[in-house]
């Protein structure tokens, strides 16, 4: 494209899928403790 | 619905029920102004005409063609389907855990949200016994998971490292008999660490997050002993030493920011340049009527401090060196699961806090908080209707995170930071909103820099 880069070719609509596991790590038990940021944590999957 | 935004010379735009990230020109962003959700197959009349005002024609439309192939592929303006999602896990076994193992602190941290450590509940270590049953209640309260967490939290738990090692100990004997595997972690302000502590630490702990603010000036004048004595100089080498024997494992460097530092890029670079690569700093949470609290008129500076610090981050990328802020850590391509991400941390459901004597709390936040008290481990009861509460909490039922670009990251912000200043748990506190959309756009924009 000349126009647009995409960064990126996800589709969260797909994690749904196989998503809901439960296994992976509650966001808290990283490094905020005050806050709160999903989009960081890893998928155990 | 998208999220489109000019940062650093990048023209970015977020398709938020995607996650599609990308970057484009002024002639393509400017399309983006004068179009809505419903992209027809060509550019209308009127809309060329205004922006040939600028643009030439072939741009225009060529642009536009772009759009519209994104648009098809569902990576522009894709729907939002995933409310039915939002009651999957309201259910959810409890497999996360906060330990505070005590309730006591040999620092008088100014801002402490513990109220200097002991949540406002007297002093209290927890016993070995209390700890066991907290092994106990995870492994028979996790259902199927496999992955159970726990944090030994405080307070300041290497004050009770004797009874840490001893349940660490307890969980690894019981662990594969239940098909359970637990992830440690401690929470550490680094007066007690020695190479003891420090090596069991480095064997055992997935995660170590040691506390520490920043330039000395900065650290010494919030982080005082009991006696008003700044700890910075009985910590640095502590750290150092710790991280230089703990491999590839994961550790954080984890500071608090008040009003004090609001050029806490400084602070950040300071442990840089100490050697310490991962690292987090964090707005201070405390009453907004104290002078070292963050408001809102000093939304504007910090918004220009996480563009700074972003710049620094891009500079030293650039270079090939490691530098890894958490706030700015984001895999567009991957990450979470979108059921992941209605509901955020889970407190209250599938992540609780316990106090040295047993008692269950939503998180470690709510601590101290009578009406939030959920039950006690050494009696394995637990209050459902508090569980059911929390469960509940998610995008959807947020009512302004419905129509928020941020959603699917932040996932609906934290919940003792709403309850705490909003009163409700389902009212998202509006500067922690701000700072997370903030660092949300230098996260994706550091992304675009750096790929």
């Amino acid at each position: 494209m000349k126009h647009i880069k995409t960064l990126n070719k996800v589709n969260l609509k797909k994690s749904i899928i196989k998503g809901g596991c439960g296994e992976c790590q509650a966001s808290c038990q990283s490094a905020c403790k005050t806050s709160c940021t999903v989009a960081n944590q890893k998928c155990e999957k | 619905m998208i999220h489109k935004y000019k940062l650093n010379g990048y023209n970015i735009v977020l398709d938020v029920n995607s996650g599609a990230v990308h970057v484009i020109d002024d002639v393509a962003y400017d399309i983006l102004d004068l179009v809505d959700e419903s992209l027809g197959e060509t550019i209308s009349q009127n809309k060329l005409v205004k922006l040939k005002e600028k643009y030439e024609e072939d741009d225009i439309n060529t642009a536009y063609n772009e759009l519209y192939s994104l648009y098809k592929d569902e990576q522009l303006f894709s729907s939002d389907n995933y409310e039915e999602y939002a009651k999957m896990m309201t259910n959810a076994p409890i497999k996360s855990m906060c330990l505070n193992v005590a309730h006591d602190c040999n620092l008088r941290c100014e801002y402490c949200f513990a109220a200097k450590g002991d949540f406002g509940t007297g002093r209290e270590l927890m016993s070995l016994d209390t700890g066991k049953n907290a092994i106990d209640f995870l492994i028979q309260n996790s259902g199927t998971r496999h992955n159970l967490e726990l944090d030994f939290f405080g307070g300041e738990p290497l004050m009770n490292f004797d009874v840490v090692k001893e349940i660490v100990k307890y969980a690894r004997s019981i662990e594969k008999q239940y098909n359970k595997n637990f992830r440690f972690t401690i929470t550490t302000n680094g007066l007690l660490l020695d190479d003891d502590k420090i090596n069991f630490i480095n064997e055992e702990m997935s995660n170590v997050v040691l506390s520490l603010d920043g330039r000395k000036e900065i650290n010494d004048k919030l982080r005082v002993t009991p006696n008003g004595k700044g700890c910075y100089n009985a910590i640095v080498e502590n750290y150092k030493k710790l991280i230089s024997k703990r491999g590839n494992k994961d550790y954080y460097v984890r500071g608090t920011f008040t009003k004090h530092n609001l050029d806490f890029t400084k602070d950040i670079l300071h442990m840089y340049e100490l050697g310490f690569k991962q690292l987090s700093i964090e707005p201070v949470v405390s009453d907004p009527n104290l002078e070292y609290s963050i408001r809102e008129e000093d939304l504007e500076r910090v918004f220009q401090e996480y563009e700074t610090l972003a710049n620094e981050i891009i500079s030293r990328k650039k270079k090939g060196d490691c530098f890894n802020f958490f706030h700015f850590m984001i895999d567009l391509d991957q990450g979470p699961c979108a059921i992941k991400r209605l509901r955020g941390c889970s407190c209250g459901n599938e992540y609780v806090a316990v106090t040295p004597n047993g008692d269950i709390f939503p998180c470690h936040q709510f601590v101290g908080n009578s009406n939030f008290k959920m039950g006690n481990i050494n009696n394995s009861n637990i209050d459902h209707k508090i569980k059911k509460t929390f469960s509940n909490a998610n995008i959807y039922s947020k009512e302004s995170c419905k129509n928020c670009w941020a959603k699917f990251f932040c996932s609906g912000g934290c919940n003792a930071n709403n309850f705490q200043f909003e009163g409700n748990i389902l009212k998202p506190h509006r500067i922690a909103c701000e700072l997370e959309k903030k660092r949300l756009e230098c996260a994706i924009m550091v992304k675009a820099a750096t790929l």
